[in-house]
């Protein structure tokens, strides 16, 4: 079934809630969110897209093998742990720094950690959402 | 940091083997072996100091809770052992160019050689037990991977498989026997275990950790009733068999027995079992040597004769035998590697391997007959050549055994007669007599080919003739080790008119008759042979059936196919075992309020179970679905009254995305209907609700019961200051339990490729049929 006013609609929502599915996972150290929440976000986003046009276009529209997320978030959460070998220190320990913008943020290795679970939560829903869709 | 270079060097070799290989193909081989060579000449740089009695140590922090560490000591036994296993392990590399030349895995032939090599090392350098044991298992690995090199054939699959699974039994029984070591002595250190001495063989944990090492060590060196791998293993590459089966890796059991003398040598349970192993491995092998007929097969038992022989002399724990065993090793270690190598040859250059099938070869490849003569006289204990040292050393050390002396010696010289018939098989009969037609023209090899062969049995003549070059410098401080004092080692050809001389020139005539008679004895016994050398293997294979079998039966009974049975198992296993643990040790005290939920929240919960029920009703599926979506929402409500804003969002998404995911399945559904009966309905029904109960009972606990978390306060005190987050449940989540999380969601791609895996698999399966 083809609908046009889902379809023109799905085209501005994806793009809101991929930048909300990211707000979500910058945000969530000190505010309700994270990696967790917002790549489950960004799977419903390319659901949406599936159910609106079809699975070819929701691959397309997401660039990247669904399987390449899976493994690129668990190497970028486990890598994100062994830069604290090179502190000497163990593995997963966070390590921080201060980021100079308007106002000093601090950045440390947990963000880059939270991105791997994003990947990883985005990349194994839309494996199950494009496989089941595609059978 | 010299030592960790050594044993890590390889290693990385290995990883860039393959690529090296692709650049330099025909020199690769010469390429590779200048890493062993270099650590050969770093060894022997620090062999003044080890014969100085001045050990080369190394460690570096690994589990310091524990007790595990990565040490690496350098002493005169682990000396003789890294040299063998360089130097010998140079001239494969470059044999192994010639003999697999053009192999399209050779690349990954040179990795899992590198490989193997620094793993080995790091057996014989290893100072802490777990170390040593994970080294010991990286060895039956890449010898795993090396025996089955020739994938294609069935044969050489088994092969493989038999040895790993022989030496992986003795490696799981070692590491237990290992760390019962360790309990007993109150280190893991090998240094600091053999610093206590026989006072920690009387410790009431040694003689269980002595049996499960016996165990390890046994298996891996091929005794008997073990010992019928090793021939098994002939189906790997010659360069494997010549390397790992001669002279290094099958070793790697004496060298452990060798190691752990000082400790146990002395109790009467080592002088018992190993002794008598030794003796019956000895016999064994030298008598199953004679009666084969493949080249490789009649040195593959020659072998287990000779490690026999070692764990023998290690049994008897005298200084003389010792020094026997030191010596023994040695020698074998060259004439054996040239005599495979030798195997080799003649197999790729003739392309025949079995001894009826050769004959008078040295018109054709004078080299490797010259190399072959050599090497075999060493073997079958003729003077002036190192075997005939060990060989002395052997004899003389059976025949002032403290215990049996006379059938120790007996058993000695008849094996001693064994050998040098087998010697004589593995190289007169293919050199001499008649020549016969073969698959390929035979003529000598190329240089890369005949190097390594000549080299060991030239070094077999050298060190017979001029044994103070090595006795010394290199044995001695082994010996040392081995008797842990100091020890003195002068080798002679020619001592004096002695008993042992005599028992030499009996083993001359004795193995000259077993030569000529052979065929005879063979024809014999040929009813006999099948029986014993099969024995073993044979309930080897009848326990690996009876394992398999229930595996089978296990896995049938427990994976029905069905969703319901597993949920049904899964969930009585759960509620009964927790449910019992709770009965049993937690108080339960009744909330002490049911009232003080407020109007709002009792009306959410009314309308989770309305949905609820509605679920368990519906005839619909989409209604069904719904209704749970329903229940999903209405407990998201409940997490956002409670104030917890990030669960309830992720519970919003997450049902939100399940009913996608279900109308996506529906479509392959069968219309709805019921097909279970009342009975099972009723099953189901107490299956749920047990559930359910035991939920609600937990959660009922956990909020009654008395006594602040500590946990709580914490997280919510450090999260700030020491996370640098606000938000505690994100902080505990990627900071204080971040390896937590790395597991869940570890779980989760293999949960996502799972599914894929089965989806597709489904499909391609479809299409096929």
């Amino acid at each position: 079934m083809i609908s046009l006013i889902l379809r023109t609609a799905t085209r501005f929502l994806i793009t809101l809630l991929l930048l909300f599915s990211v707000f979500l996972l910058l945000r969530g150290h000190n505010d309700p969110g994270g990696g967790f929440v917002g790549g489950l976000v960004a799977a419903a986003a390319f659901a949406l897209y599936t159910i609106a046009y079809d699975v070819a276009a929701a691959r397309r529209a997401l660039w990247f093998e669904p399987r390449t997320l899976i493994a690129t978030g668990l190497l970028a959460a486990a890598g994100s742990g062994l830069t604290a070998f090179a502190a000497g220190r163990p593995f997963l320990t966070a390590l921080w720094g201060t980021l100079q913008l308007a106002d000093p943020v601090a950045v440390g290795t947990p963000l880059l950690f939270d991105a791997g679970v994003y990947l990883v939560v985005v990349g194994a829903t839309l494996t199950i959402i494009f496989s089941l869709a595609e059978t | 940091m010299g030592l960790l270079a050594s044993v890590i060097s390889g290693f990385a070799l290995a990883i860039l083997a393959p690529w090296v290989h692709r650049a330099a193909r025909e020199a690769t081989g010469l390429l590779l072996a200048l890493l062993p060579l270099g650590l050969t000449a770093y060894f022997l740089g620090c062999a003044p100091g080890v014969a100085a009695g001045e050990p080369v140590r190394a460690a570096y922090t690994w589990v310091p809770t524990l007790g595990v560490a990565f040490s690496l000591r350098l002493d005169g036994l682990s000396l003789l052992f890294a040299l063998l296993i360089c130097g010998v392990g140079a001239l494969i590399l470059i044999y192994a160019g010639g003999y697999l030349a053009g192999h399209e895995r050779l690349g990954r032939f040179y990795a899992y050689l590198l490989l193997f090599m620094a793993s080995m090392l790091g057996v014989a350098l290893a100072d802490n037990v777990v170390t040593l044991f994970v080294f010991w298992e990286l060895t039956s690995f890449s010898s795993y991977l090396l025996i089955g090199f020739d994938r294609e054939r069935a044969a050489a699959r088994a092969a493989a498989l038999q040895a790993l699974v022989v030496t992986a039994m003795g490696g799981v029984a070692l590491l237990a026997g290992l760390l019962l070591l360790g309990q007993a002595g109150g280190s893991l250190e090998l240094s600091e275990l053999l610093a206590r001495g026989s006072e920690l063989a009387a410790h009431p944990l040694a003689v269980m950790a002595l049996l499960l090492i016996f165990f390890g060590a046994f298996t891996k060196s091929a005794q008997v009733p073990f010992h019928f791998w090793l021939p098994n293993a002939m189906e790997a590459p010659t360069p494997v068999s010549a390397y790992l089966h001669a002279a290094t890796m099958v070793k790697a059991g004496i060298y452990l027995l060798a190691r752990l003398t000082p400790i146990f040598g002395e109790s009467e349970t080592w002088f018992l079992v190993v002794t008598a192993v030794g003796a019956v491995t000895m016999l064994t092998g030298a008598w199953l040597a004679l009666r084969a007929d493949d080249l490789k097969r009649i040195l593959a038992y020659s072998t287990v004769s000779s490690l026999g022989t070692m764990t023998l002399l290690l049994g008897l724990g005298t200084p003389a035998a010792a020094q026997a065993v030191v010596v023994y090793l040695f020698a074998h270690a060259l004439y054996k590697g040239a005599l495979f190598l030798v195997a080799g040859i003649i197999d790729h250059e003739t392309g025949a391997r079995r001894v009826p099938d050769l004959g008078g070869l040295r018109r054709a490849m004078p080299l490797t007959a010259a190399a072959a003569g050599v090497a075999a006289l060493s073997m079958a204990g003729v003077p002036p050549l190192a075997g005939f040292l060990s060989k002395e050393l052997h004899y003389a050390a059976a025949w002032e055994s403290p215990q049996a002396a006379t059938v120790l010696a007996g058993a000695s010289v008849l094996a001693g007669m064994l050998l040098f018939a087998a010697a004589g098989l593995a190289a007169y009969r293919p050199f001499f007599g008649e020549p016969r037609p073969t698959p390929r023209q035979p003529h000598d090899p190329p240089a890369s080919l005949w190097l390594g062969p000549a080299l060991l049995a030239g070094l077999g003549a050298l060190f017979g003739l001029l044994p103070w070059l090595v006795d010394a410098a290199v044995l001695a401080p082994a010996v040392a080790a081995i008797r842990a004092e100091p020890a003195t080692l002068h080798l002679a050809l020619w001592h004096a008119w002695n008993p042992v001389l005599g028992l030499s020139l009996i083993t001359l005539a004795g193995g000259l008759g077993f030569l000529a008679t052979r065929n005879a004895l063979q024809r014999w016994t040929s009813g006999l042979g099948t029986l014993e050398s099969l024995a073993a293997q044979r309930w080897f294979e009848r326990a690996l059936k009876l394992v398999n079998g229930l595996a089978r039966w296990q896995t049938r009974f427990l994976q029905s196919g069905y969703l319901r049975y597993y949920l049904i198992t899964v969930i009585s296993a759960t509620v009964g075992l927790s449910g019992y643990a709770v009965w049993t040790r937690v108080p339960f005290s009744p909330p002490g309020s049911w009232l003080d939920a407020l109007a709002y929240e009792l009306a959410v919960a009314a309308l989770i179970l309305a949905a609820a029920w509605t679920v368990v009703r519906s005839t619909s599926r989409l209604g069904a679905i719904a209704a749970l979506g329903v229940v999903g929402y209405g407990v998201a409500i409940l997490y956002i009254l409670f104030g917890a804003p990030d669960l309830a969002m992720t519970q919003f998404l997450v049902e939100t995305l399940t009913v996608i995911l279900f109308v996506l399945v529906f479509y392959h559904l069968p219309r709805f209907s019921v097909l279970t009966r009342t009975p099972a309905r009723v099953r189901d029904a107490v299956v749920a609700l047990a559930l359910g109960g035991f939920v609600a009972t937990l959660v009922l606990l956990a909020t009654s019961a008395p006594g602040e978390s500590t946990l709580t306060p914490y997280f919510l005190e450090q999260s700030l200051p020491a996370a640098h987050g606000r938000n505690v449940v994100n902080v505990i989540l990627v900071d204080f339990r971040a390896l937590d999380t790395l597991g869940e969601i570890t779980v989760l791609s293999v949960a996502g490729i799972g599914v894929y895996a089965l989806l597709k698999l489904r499909l391609a399966g479809g299409k096929s049929r």
